[in-house]
């Protein structure tokens, strides 16, 4: 059973971004003939990872990257096709969501912690090490809007990658980090690899997508150029960026 | 799909709304005593001199009729808004959307749960004591909790498609300040009205409050009964009408 398919997927958003307000809503109501836009954020994907398997997933701006991870890791659903994803999801989609301005690193470890689907009992027992990971040090007790971006970043992978997941859906964060920390989290991801884990990748470090990855999938407006090897995919997408 | 620890989460997400409440805040819990405590003062000051009534121990009165409806608008206002506020959460972690509405209701519990001291104290400081009838209190409490979950679990969710929800929410909360009986007793409504009125909780929950702590009675069973019927009748239909409208929520956030 694959750890993630997608047959025929494709994913719609009204280019208005729905409607909003009363008055908004009984205009549409008012002249249904009018055609409603929609553009395909996704359109005919299929693909499928295995167990331990690990994905890239490269393009351009608005190619579609964020709306594919954004349906496996169930939030929203396909408007055709079919999502199955099976095991347990961290995502690390943007920079601590769910992580309060206002709250002190500890109190928002355990916050996203819970969030992210740990228990109380497991959040204990990982807690130190979480902060051992990140680095963060004595900075633990403080408010996080007192953290620079860096910092944040690395709290916040260090609890998504303590959950321990099946699937690990990473979307471009790791650039915010230094040079010690991005060492230290490829090293980590690629424990996680060597334990039978899978990665989801989205980056813009085609060398970094060719060394983690068993597969690549390129998207350009929504719709799957190519899915291979990472070199062909890669060899195929630097040739076309480059000559437009 | 998510499959972690609810009672984690929820106290997490109870203690985070709390904490950033209060934490800016120099004086803390006071000012949940304040503002009950105003609208005390102004209507005991307007019903004892301007327009006299015959009620005993205004004071006492008026807050079994405050502290219910503070609550309920307050915890109503804030759970409608609550997914558009916490739109980075729906749109990035895939928890279990209900648990959102419903901490923002139970973090409005622990202010309610202060200004319950406070009507207590006051009952007692007016000399009513303590009767076993008390013991219906945390029943219809955590009724007016679970109706308000209800409530809210509906209003935030249509709140995602349509954003005026927020304002006839607000209209809501108005007109119920005059149609729950606050400064006036449910005696004085007309008896036609009164069974209608008996069906809003919150109307319900007053009149049991004014029958245990000022009068030392219990609650008529028949209030009971519609108190409990009617919340849990919101609770179960606000889950539904949830989970319809869920699933639209990342699209429209």
């Amino acid at each position: 059973m694959a750890l993630i398919e997608f047959e025929h997927v494709s994913k719609t958003f009204s280019h208005t971004g729905g409607a909003k307000l009363l008055g908004a809503h009984l205009r549409e109501r008012l002249q249904p003939k009018k055609k409603r836009d929609v553009f395909f954020a996704l359109k005919d994907v299929s693909f499928r990872v295995e167990p331990g398997q690990s994905m890239g997933v490269i393009g351009g701006n608005g190619a579609g990257k964020s709306t594919l991870l954004s349906l496996v890791a169930g939030l929203s659903l396909p408007n055709e096709g079919r999502v199955s994803v099976n095991g347990k999801v961290a995502a690390l989609l943007q920079l601590g969501s769910g992580f309060h301005p206002d709250l002190t690193g500890r109190e928002n470890v355990r916050l996203n912690a819970s969030l992210l689907g740990l228990s109380r009992k497991r959040t204990e027992e990982c807690f130190d090490a979480i902060v051992e990971f990140s680095g963060i040090g004595d900075f633990i007790e403080e408010p996080i809007r007192t953290y620079s971006s860096g910092m944040n970043m690395r709290l916040a992978f260090s609890v998504a990658i303590h959950v321990d997941p099946d699937i690990l859906i990473i979307d471009e964060v790791l650039a915010v980090g230094d040079q010690d920390f991005q060492t230290k989290c490829y090293e980590k991801i690629r424990g996680f690899k060597r334990a039978g884990k899978t990665l989801l990748f989205v980056s813009h470090a085609l060398q970094t997508v060719s060394e983690l990855c068993d597969q690549a999938l390129w998207l350009h407006h929504g719709e799957a150029m190519m899915l291979g090897t990472p070199d062909e995919v890669l060899t195929a997408y630097s040739s076309t960026s480059v000559t437009p | 799909m998510w499959n972690g620890d609810y009672g984690f989460l929820l106290s997490n997400l109870v203690k985070k709304d709390f904490k950033v409440r209060y934490r800016n805040m120099s004086l803390g819990i006071l000012w949940s005593l304040l503002n009950p405590m105003v609208t005390m003062v102004a209507l005991t000051y307007v019903f004892t001199k301007i327009f006299p009534n015959n009620e005993p121990r205004f004071p006492v009165f008026v807050l079994c009729g405050l502290v219910p409806f503070n609550f309920f608008s307050l915890a109503w206002n804030t759970g409608t808004s609550s997914l558009l506020e916490n739109s980075s959460l729906i749109k990035r972690v895939p928890v279990p959307r209900e648990i959102v509405p419903i901490a923002t209701v139970l973090g409005n519990s622990i202010h309610l749960l202060i200004q319950i001291g406070l009507l207590l104290t006051f009952t007692l400081a007016y000399g009513c004591g303590v009767n076993r009838y008390w013991l219906w209190l945390p029943l219809i409490w955590g009724m007016e909790i679970l109706f308000v979950c209800g409530l809210a679990l509906i209003s935030s969710a249509v709140n995602v498609y349509v954003r005026d929800t927020r304002y006839l929410v607000e209209s809501a909360n108005t007109l119920l300040f005059w149609i729950v009986p606050i400064f006036y007793s449910s005696d004085r409504v007309p008896l036609e009205y009164r069974e209608l009125y008996n069906l809003n909780p919150v109307a319900a929950l007053v009149q049991a409050l004014r029958n245990i702590l000022l009068q030392g009675i219990p609650p008529p069973n028949t209030l009971i009964a519609k108190l409990c019927a009617s919340s849990v009748f919101m609770i179960v239909v606000g889950f539904l009408v949830f989970r319809r409208l869920k699933r639209g929520f990342y699209d429209y956030l």
